[in-house]
């Protein structure tokens, strides 16, 4: 019954993946990838991580897929066609990409998985048990994430902020 | 002070001379500075004569080591001096001559603005040439060898503001160089050979019969070329005549009585090495004889007072070369001795001459000065009759002893050698008359300036004219004397003895026969030139050959000088230019190029970026996949 | 709770997440537009994410997931600030086309 959802969620994944990158119109890909977002939740879900699942809809498809599709409106890039730069072009990406994925699979074959196995995250994937790991072990981490929010907010507004003559 | 001291101070007299000549030399008057370097020879010729009697009878000589020089494991060369009875007899005639030369230089060279640095080189020149002949080994005769050589150019380009007396510095310096060469090679050789280059040592090992024939004729072959350079001997001989070019002492000093005697000094230091290489000697011989004659045929044609001298030094320089062929060393000293003071002589004369004729040099602009110039006459006159070899004069002996040896080694070198003595009688026979008889064929104006020379000029002639009337009595012959007092002198220190041996018959028959032609040709010659064909030119084939010197130096020229000059050329225009420069230009372009061509990676299109950077990270996965 | 995934090992997941990857940076190749390749960045990263989350069950620790965490956190700043320095582009050259974007050449 798993193995069903993870090949069904694979696939979903992927298929929006590709579709994200060869969409024409740059809405639409936007769309495809909260999609995709939303099957890595399910995958989330699947190992018990119950947290991170939620936390990456919220953030991810919530916030900063939002955020993509209010530039994208700003700039009524609605109608770029947006082509690719040339059939060169097309093909070495593609060729390297291609190149990417075998070199990848290839190291990652390599290593001795012999029995590996997922288990589900059991009591790790709560919030209790993950906000207990946060709040100590990485309690610093933390911390400076807030600071580093901040001077994000702060980056983007000084930066998209229009002079005021 | 001790014989030590003294003989340590014979050479350091002049170089003392030198330094204040040369330091202060513009700021003394004329008359301190040049009477410091005078005094200064006169007093090292004092402590040379109070040497002879301790080291004259001392068969070993005076050893006297100043410093080590270096020494490794296998040879010590060590700066010291050795005086045996050879070194004595040098000593007395470079300080001799060389202090009534000094005497002579302050008057001839009293209205030189330079004359303290004339001085100063003329010191200095002394002090190179004491130290050839003092050195013990071979190192310090080089330096001396080299030093004279540099000295000599100093001396001859004295009058520096006339081009040509550059050139013929120049010429004199760069041939004396090529000679150096084969000095150098000898020195080498020896060094590695025997390990040493004492004098004592080497003349130990090759009476000890330890050297080969081969390496003994190379060290010597190489020797005589050093020797033909600073000796003027064929091949090397064309600077001599150019070096007139300098002031009249120079040439008596250097070219008569001292720089050019070193090569024959060399060859009689190392005599014993000389003898165990007679192929050596035979070609020692040829050439000195080859070069007697050739330069006594060239003598006959010049019209430079000082060029006839100077070619008779040549030819009387092989004249002693041919002694040293034949195996005569102590006759070849007894006539460099005897040259030294009759050259010297008439060199200082002509140098009276061309004083008193206002610097005219041509003699056949000459004449007639027998009652302008009477101790010059009377001295150039005992000159004379001395190198033509009259009787009782010195050179009258030398010559015959060495007439004698070569007689009794070859009949065809002595057949030529007798020939030049004729040939040196004609031509220095046509000089005094052509010079000193007859009616004067000068301009006015030099004969209203004709007037005898002070006394700083006339008292060295005197005094070598005495020396050259009276030398002869070193070297009685057999027929006459018992005792050859020179040879018996100079026994200890040429260790070699002096083969050679002529019956009396044919020692009369010499002496009278040549007695006999003197005279004949004096009276030819004093008839000769009385009339007027000895001053017509002539242009005929032969005459016009020996007029230009048989054009020795145009075939050196075209053949050499001017190759050499392509050479560089050559190596100028294409080896450095396109070569060296190229190469350091191409690799100045190459760096330029590449960078012109690098640079364009940074295209500034990001899309060109990005691929680089996945293909970076693909490249760096793959290494890491690899070295697992 | 769920039952285990015993026939989907680690394996499996590693090739979805290297597929992912790979989309990924086929996207940022071939696209022109800047907001597309930022999108993909931002798959490149949930892939990352996938991996993590999925090493993290194996090992049965709580880094992983705090790793995964932190990551969606830089993300997020990432994306306020690219997209800012998007929009000043877009003012002054009036398209986000990353060809126009030539002048840091020699």
């Amino acid at each position: 019954m798993s193995e069903i959802a993870f090949y069904v969620l694979s696939a979903i994944a992927l298929l929006s993946a590709v579709l994200v990158v060869f969409a024409k119109s740059p809405v639409h890909s936007v769309l495809y990838l909260v999609l995709c977002f939303f099957a890595i939740a399910g995958h989330f879900i699947l190992m018990n991580a119950e947290f991170l699942a939620i936390v990456h809809i919220i953030v991810y498809a919530g916030a900063i897929m939002v955020l993509f599709l209010f530039v994208v409106m700003m700039l009524n890039l609605n109608k770029d066609s947006d082509q690719p730069k040339s059939n060169f072009g097309k093909l070495g990406a593609v060729l390297t990409g291609g190149i990417m994925l075998l070199v990848l699979t290839a190291a990652s074959k390599s290593a001795d998985t012999s029995m590996a196995q997922v288990q589900s995250l059991g009591e790790l994937g709560t919030v209790q048990s993950l906000g207990k790991a946060l709040f100590t072990t990485y309690l610093l981490p933390f911390e400076l994430s807030s600071v580093l929010l901040f001077a994000a907010i702060a980056g983007s507004v000084m930066l998209a902020k229009k002079d005021i003559d | 002070m001790g014989i030590r001291e003294m003989a340590l101070m014979i050479p350091l007299l002049p170089l003392i001379g030198f330094t204040i000549n040369i330091f202060f030399g513009k700021q003394l008057p004329k008359s301190v500075g040049s009477w410091i370097s005078t005094l200064a020879l006169i007093a090292s010729f004092g402590l040379v004569v109070s040497l002879w009697g301790p080291i004259g009878a001392e068969p070993l000589g005076l050893h006297l080591t100043i410093g080590e020089w270096f020494s490794s494991s296998w040879a010590h060369i060590s700066f010291s001096f050795h005086i045996d009875q050879l070194t004595l007899i040098m000593l007395s005639i470079i300080t001799g001559v060389g202090s009534l030369i000094h005497l002579y230089s302050q008057g001839y060279m009293h209205d030189d603005e330079n004359q303290n640095t004339f001085f100063a080189y003329l010191n200095l020149f002394v002090f190179f040439m004491l130290l050839l002949v003092l050195g013990s080994n071979m190192l310090v005769t080089f330096i001396g060898w080299e030093g004279v050589g540099l000295c000599s150019y100093l001396l001859i380009g004295f009058w520096y503001k006339d081009h040509e007396n550059n050139d013929a510095a120049r010429k004199a310096f760069i041939i004396n160089r090529i000679g150096d060469l084969g000095f150098l090679i000898a020195i080498f050789t020896c060094l590695i050979q025997f390990n040493t280059l004492e004098y004592s040592k080497i003349n130990e090992l090759a009476g000890g019969g330890m050297i080969t024939t081969g390496l003994a004729t190379m060290i010597t072959l190489c020797l005589f070329f050093g020797a033909t350079g600073k000796s003027a001997q064929i091949p090397l001989y064309t600077w001599l005549p150019d070096a007139m070019a300098g002031p009249t002492p120079v040439s008596a000093l250097i070219h008569a009585a001292t720089m050019v005697t070193a090569g024959i000094y060399l060859v009689v230091r190392l005599s014993s090495l000389f003898v165990l290489a007679p192929i050596s000697l035979n070609l020692i011989f040829a050439v000195g004889v080859a070069t007697a004659l050739i330069a006594a045929i060239i003598g006959l044609r010049q019209n430079d007072i000082k060029k006839v001298l100077a070619y008779s030094t040549v030819s009387q320089l092989g004249f002693m070369f041919a002694a040293v062929g034949a195996g005569a060393f102590s006759s070849a000293i007894f006539h460099l001795g005897t040259h030294a003071f009759f050259k010297a002589l008439l060199f200082l004369g002509a140098g009276s001459v061309i004083h008193a004729m206002s610097g005219e040099q041509d003699i056949r602009k000459m004449g007639g000065l027998t009652k302008a110039l009477p101790i010059t006459h009377f001295t150039f006159l005992i000159g004379t009759l001395t190198i033509i070899g009259f009787p009782p004069f010195a050179a009258f002996f030398s010559k015959d002893e060495i007439l004698a040896m070569a007689y009794s080694k070859s009949v065809w070198m002595f057949f030529f050698l007798a020939l030049t003595s004729v040939l040196t009688a004609i031509y220095m026979l046509r000089l005094y008359f052509l010079t000193f008889s007859n009616s004067f064929r000068g301009t006015d104006h030099q004969a209203s300036h004709l007037h005898e020379s002070p006394w700083t000029i006339t008292v060295p002639l005197v005094l070598l004219a005495l020396a050259s009337m009276f030398s002869g009595v070193l070297g009685l012959p057999e027929v006459i004397s018992d005792y050859h007092w020179l040879n018996s002198f100079l026994a200890p220190a040429i260790k070699v003895q002096q083969e050679g041996h002529v019956s009396h018959f044919f020692e009369y028959c010499l002496m009278g026969v040549s007695v006999v032609a003197l005279i004949i040709i004096f009276i030819l010659v004093r008839k000769w030139c009385s009339g007027e064909k000895a001053l017509q030119v002539n242009n005929g084939f032969w005459a016009k050959a020996i007029d230009n010197k048989f054009y020795i130096d145009e075939a050196y020229d075209s053949l050499i000088t001017q190759n050499f000059a392509r050479i560089s050329k050559w190596t100028n225009g294409v080896l450095e230019s396109k070569l060296v420069d190229g190469l350091v230009n191409q690799v100045s372009l190459t760096t330029l190029l590449s960078g012109q061509t690098i640079r364009r990676i940074q295209s500034g299109s990001t899309g060109v970026y990005i691929l680089s950077m996945v293909l970076g990270i693909i490249t760096l996965l793959v290494f890491q996949y690899l070295s697992r | 709770m769920i039952p285990l995934l015993q026939q989907i090992s680690l394996e499996h997941y590693v090739v979805l997440a290297c597929l992912l990857f790979s989309v990924g940076v086929t996207g940022v190749l071939i696209r022109k537009n800047a907001i597309i390749i930022f999108m993909c960045v931002e798959l490149m990263l949930n892939a990352v994410n996938l991996l993590l989350v999925a090493f993290s069950a194996h090992h049965h620790s709580a880094g992983g997931q705090t790793f995964v965490f932190f990551i969606m956190i830089i993300a997020a700043a990432e994306v306020a600030v690219g997209l800012a320095i998007l929009v000043m582009i877009y003012r002054n050259m009036h398209s986000v086309d990353i060809d126009k974007l030539q002048n840091l050449k020699w």
